[in-house]
């Protein structure tokens, strides 16, 4: 007997988690289908909504790049209206361990390459060290990890012309590990506090970083200050060094990100939805233009799900909810159609950060997110899509990954449930 | 005469390296320029193949002949740039038996050992090769790093008393009373210490003799001096997969033809290649239906090759040379023997000689002949050494070892480092008490890196060349901001900012001849983190718009965000204003 729910959900990212807290807010009975790690770990734990469109910006308000966007974004299909419900959904979800709800405007926060970019929410551990708020900033680096040089990064802010000094330092780790250790084994260090010459790992590191502070009112490390207990290594590092602790958001592995997918699944058991991971959804069953039946690949057999409704929220082509060879780009659960260039050449731009085709690719939704043929039909009444197998959004170039996810995630989610609840 | 005699060495390729090293051990003052960093012509756009001179037993014996014989020499001096992964010439049944037979016959006639696998047997060596193949002969074929190479032959140069100048190029050849007596150089923006003059500087260099090792491009030097070097440059492609689908050379057993060969090299396997004539060795089309013809060809050899992921794809020249008046029509036909162009003897300008033809596996035979020239020229009489003495890094080396112990590494890790330093492994990878993984795709550690710098400056396309990081799956996605930041404190921010673009556009150019499947997704990812999570592609920093820091969120106030207030104090207890143009200059600020 196959497995029965109102509303089934592909996907295992922040579209997916959006969709299925959407989708179970309207009384429907939910599935969440993940089938491995979502991309959450690559990336930097940050929400963005919208901070550019064709190079202006930084926006400080991001609804008021809307229009400009390409009539095709699928923030036109969400709405600003849409963009609201899946942040209101976000800040339900992850409560009080991300800040910038408070506001519509868009924070600065910096970034480990030493940049800064404009977000619309910002981890708790990350808020002390926005680039948009003031105090002078020290941060510190560890002579163990390439990924973030504090020095660099101080003085690629000051180059910015950032309102506030910055300097940055680089201090040995208490505990030293062998030379190719990952961060996750400083995380650890810090979590359970351990025993090191001269004390514990966080009294000396907060006794090496009170050498070197002058007068800075802040102090930024990169995001590995603990994974289980991170909120007491920030406090005792605060205490000790008098000033506040934050964290500066990392590539992956991205401890941020992890947390983020934690408390996105810790949302979801809440709120009642269903969950089988760690399968892929490999094929369907349908008639009369209506999916009836999800086909999983469970290793040694094919398990049906059935639900009345469906959401796609596999990912783009980072996610491999978008599949390609060198001919096309397909999408490989239920085949839709996803419009390129026949040219493979014409996927990308001879620029690295040029405007690159495959950065848009995905299918194309109709008003209430189905997925459309060739000849604008949705393929099935009962299938929407949302996140980054949505088309038409250059999500690296705008800062809107999250926020497309947020919105499409969101409307996805609404009008699957009404329509099961139906 | 106590002053020994000068020579000028024109390229910095595997040629010229490996003259200027061969000239530098005989005793000569020798000053080697090059227009691009080492490499940078097509010693560094090669597959890796060390030649058994199998490829050549049938077309062009001769060249088949010093190629097995510099095979023996590369293994015994410069063991830490070859693997000797052996290699074989596969017959398919379309394939004609009689070429097959004169093949094995050819090996034999050239010394070079050749023995036939039947199918089974060859796929036992190589488990991947197509189901329905005939039968394959066995041969000495290897790979070779002509990176590592290049830059050992320039470290031995040096060693001996060489003056090695990149970034440097010869702009004119100096010609007094019908004799070439030197070369004009303009050095360019580089860095590093193979660079003496400044940018834009015009530097004279006066020589008793010139040697023209260009390759490719010897009819530009030929042109500077008025003389006519009738190179014909052929471009090939070839395509990087991800992983060794074969561990031995794998070639097409027939006449000729493109595609016909997959190189292991390191982690990865290179397919090549193509042989078409272009006019100019630096501006030629780079076409998607090559890379196609790689794939679609070599799979008839090794099936999974069609569905496999590749990485990049680059293209290279050959400097492919005949006598006058022999007129072959197709590059394949061309000898791939190398040739002495004595300007004297042939259009009557004394002092200097090019070198052109030729291949990267009898590059030091070609030094010797052309030093043996030179010495014969200056009236030097000295014996060539470099047969016997081993290249900096091959001096004695065992890869048995326990890294853990020796440099505190995991053993896949210490394991790679000590392969590509050679016996030059303790010196560099415990010149750091803390000696983190830089790329973890290659293995790369910051001391390999920082050894690198010591030559490459802020090149960091030079410390890829040299050291593998960034050139594996991920093609910089995860340590190209790494690479740069190893640059700091000795270069300051906007030197690494400027060193990490240009890497990582480098890095982007060949990784667009792999965009589709698993790499159009790591494409995708590496644009994700570079331009989402890092903001470079709108960096405040260096896009030219000033940031409006008050209109942004200042955090929430009931939270302990931020320490002082509003954005407005900011502003004004903070220094600077976001109005402030001169960015560069804001580094002021954090110093005081």
């Amino acid at each position: 007997m196959a497995i029965t729910d109102d509303v089934l959900v592909i996907g295992g990212g922040i579209a997916a988690c959006t969709a299925a807290l959407s989708a179970a807010e309207t009384g429907a009975r939910v599935r969440l289908l993940a089938h491995k790690k979502s991309t959450l770990r690559q990336a930097s734990g940050l929400v963005d909504v919208l901070g550019y469109v064709d190079g202006d910006g930084p926006f400080s308000d991001p609804y008021a790049g809307l229009d400009s966007l390409p009539e095709d974004h699928p923030y036109h299909i969400a709405g600003e209206d849409g963009i609201r419900e899946g942040l209101r959904i976000f800040d339900e979800a992850v409560g009080d361990a991300y800040q910038g709800g408070h506001t519509d405007a868009n924070a600065l926060v910096m970034t480990h390459g030493g940049t800064m970019k404009p977000t619309a929410r910002y981890p708790e551990s990350v808020a002390p060290g926005l680039t948009s708020s003031s105090g002078d900033m020290l941060l510190v680096g560890f002579e163990g990890l390439t990924d973030f040089d504090a020095p660099v990064a101080a003085d690629h802010l000051t180059a910015a012309g950032v309102p506030f000094d910055v300097r940055g330092v680089t201090v040995g780790f208490p505990k030293s590990f062998r030379s190719d250790a990952k961060v996750t084994r400083f995380a650890k260090a810090l979590d359970r506090d351990e025993s090191v010459a001269g004390g514990t790992v966080r009294s000396v590191l907060a006794d090496a970083v009170a050498a070197e502070l002058d007068g800075e009112t802040r102090v930024g490390f990169p995001a590995m200050l603990g994974d289980d207990h991170d909120e007491d290594v920030r406090d005792e590092l605060a205490d000790r060094l008098g000033v506040p602790v934050f964290e500066v958001p990392t590539g992956p592995p991205s401890l941020l990100g992890l947390k983020l997918e934690d408390m996105l699944f810790d949302a979801l058991d809440e709120a009642g939805v269903r969950i089988s991971s760690g399968n892929p959804a490999v094929d369907f069953e349908a008639a009369d233009g209506r999916i009836e039946t999800v086909l999983v690949d469970q290793k040694s057999r094919m398990t049906p799900y059935e639900a009345d409704q469906i959401v796609l929220a596999t990912g783009g082509l980072v996610g491999k909810g978008l599949d390609s060879d060198r001919e096309h780009v397909t999408e490989p659960v239920f085949d839709c159609y996803v419009p390129h260039p026949e040219d493979r050449y014409e996927w990308s731009d001879p620029e690295a950060f040029g405007n690159h085709a495959f950065a848009r690719f995905g299918v194309v939704p109709d008003d209430e997110l189905r997925p459309t043929a060739e000849d604008g039909e949705p393929h099935f009444e009962n299938l929407r899509a949302a996140g980054g197998v949505v088309g038409g959004a250059d999500v690296a170039r705008e800062k809107s990954a999250s926020g497309v996810s947020l919105a499409t995630g969101a409307v996805a989610g609404r009008l699957a449930g009404e329509e099961a609840s139906q | 005469m106590n002053k020994s005699p000068s020579v000028l060495v024109i390229g910095g390729g595997s040629t010229g390296t490996g003259i200027a090293r061969d000239l530098a051990m005989r005793g000569l003052d020798v000053t080697l320029v090059e227009k691009g960093n080492l490499t940078h012509g097509t010693t560094g756009r090669m597959h890796g193949l060390l030649h058994s001179g199998g490829r050549y037993a049938v077309s062009d014996q001769p060249s088949a002949k010093e190629c097995i014989v510099e095979n023996r020499v590369l293994r015994r001096i410069a063991g830490h740039c070859v693997e000797m992964t052996g290699g074989l010439f596969v017959q398919r049944p379309e394939d004609d038996d009689e070429y097959f037979e004169k093949k094995l016959e050819g090996c034999r006639e050239c010394g070079i050992p050749a023995e036939v696998l039947s199918a089974e047997e060859a796929r036992e060596v190589e488990p991947y090769l197509a189901k329905d193949i005939k039968r394959a002969i066995k041969v000495p074929d290897g790979a070779i790093d002509p990176f590592r190479l290049c830059v050992a032959n320039a470290a031995s140069a040096i060693e001996h008393g060489a003056r090695i100048e990149t970034h440097s190029e010869v702009t004119d050849v100096l010609i007094e009373d019908g004799e070439v007596v030197g070369v004009e150089v303009t050095h360019k923006t580089g860095s590093g210490p193979y660079v003496h003059g400044n940018p834009g500087e015009v530097e004279e260099i006066r020589a008793d003799y010139v040697v023209n090792a260009t390759g490719a491009w010897a009819g530009q030097i030929g042109d500077l001096a008025g003389v006519d070097v009738e190179v014909r440059p052929s471009k090939g492609v070839m395509t990087i997969m991800n992983t060794r689908q074969v561990d031995t050379v794998v070639n097409r057993c027939r006449p000729k033809g493109d595609a016909d060969i997959i190189v292991p090299h390191e982690t990865t396997c290179i397919l090549g290649t193509t042989d078409e004539e272009v006019e100019d060795p630096e501006d030629y089309p780079e076409e998607g239906w090559e890379v196609d013809l790689m794939i679609d060809t070599l799979s008839e050899l090794v099936p999974m090759l069609k569905d496999a992921r590749t990485i990049r794809s680059f293209w290279g020249v050959r400097p492919l040379y005949e006598p006058p008046g022999t007129g072959t029509e197709d590059p394949t036909d061309i000898t791939r023997e190398f040739f002495l162009l004595d300007h004297e003897s042939r259009d009557e300008l004394p002092g200097m000689t090019s070198i052109v033809g030729g291949k990267l596996t009898t590059y030091r035979m070609m030094a010797e002949k052309i030093s043996d020239h030179v010495c014969e020229k200056l009236d030097v009489d000295a014996e060539c050494r470099t047969a016997d003495e081993p290249l900096p890094g091959s001096e004695d080396f065992s890869v048995l070892r326990d890294y853990m112990d020796d440099f505190n590494l995991r053993s896949p890790i210490g394991r790679r480092s000590v392969q590509r330093l050679g016996s030059r492994a303790d010196e560099v990878l415990n010149s750091l008490d803390t000696n983190p993984v830089v790329c973890e795709c290659e293995a790369v550690t910051r001391a390999e890196i920082q050894d690198s710098l010591k030559s490459a400056g802020t090149d960091l396309n030079s410390v890829r060349i040299q050291t593998r990081a960034s050139m594996g799956n991920c093609q910089g996605a995860m340590c190209c901001h790494r690479m740069a930041n190893e640059l700091a404190p000795e270069y300051d921010e906007a030197t690494v900012r400027a060193s990490l673009d240009d890497l990582y556009q480098e890095r982007w150019k060949g990784e667009r001849h792999a965009m589709w499947g698993e790499q159009l997704s790591q494409a995708a990812l590496k644009h994700m983190l570079h331009a989402t999570t890092m903001n470079r592609d709108e960096d405040p920093a260096t896009v030219d718009t000033d940031v409006d820091f008050g209109a942004f969120d200042s955090g929430s106030p009931s939270e302990g965000g931020s320490t002082s207030g509003t954005t407005s104090d900011a502003v004004a207890d903070g220094g600077q204003t976001p109005q402030d143009d001169t960015r560069t200059t804001g580094g002021s600020n954090g110093d005081n």
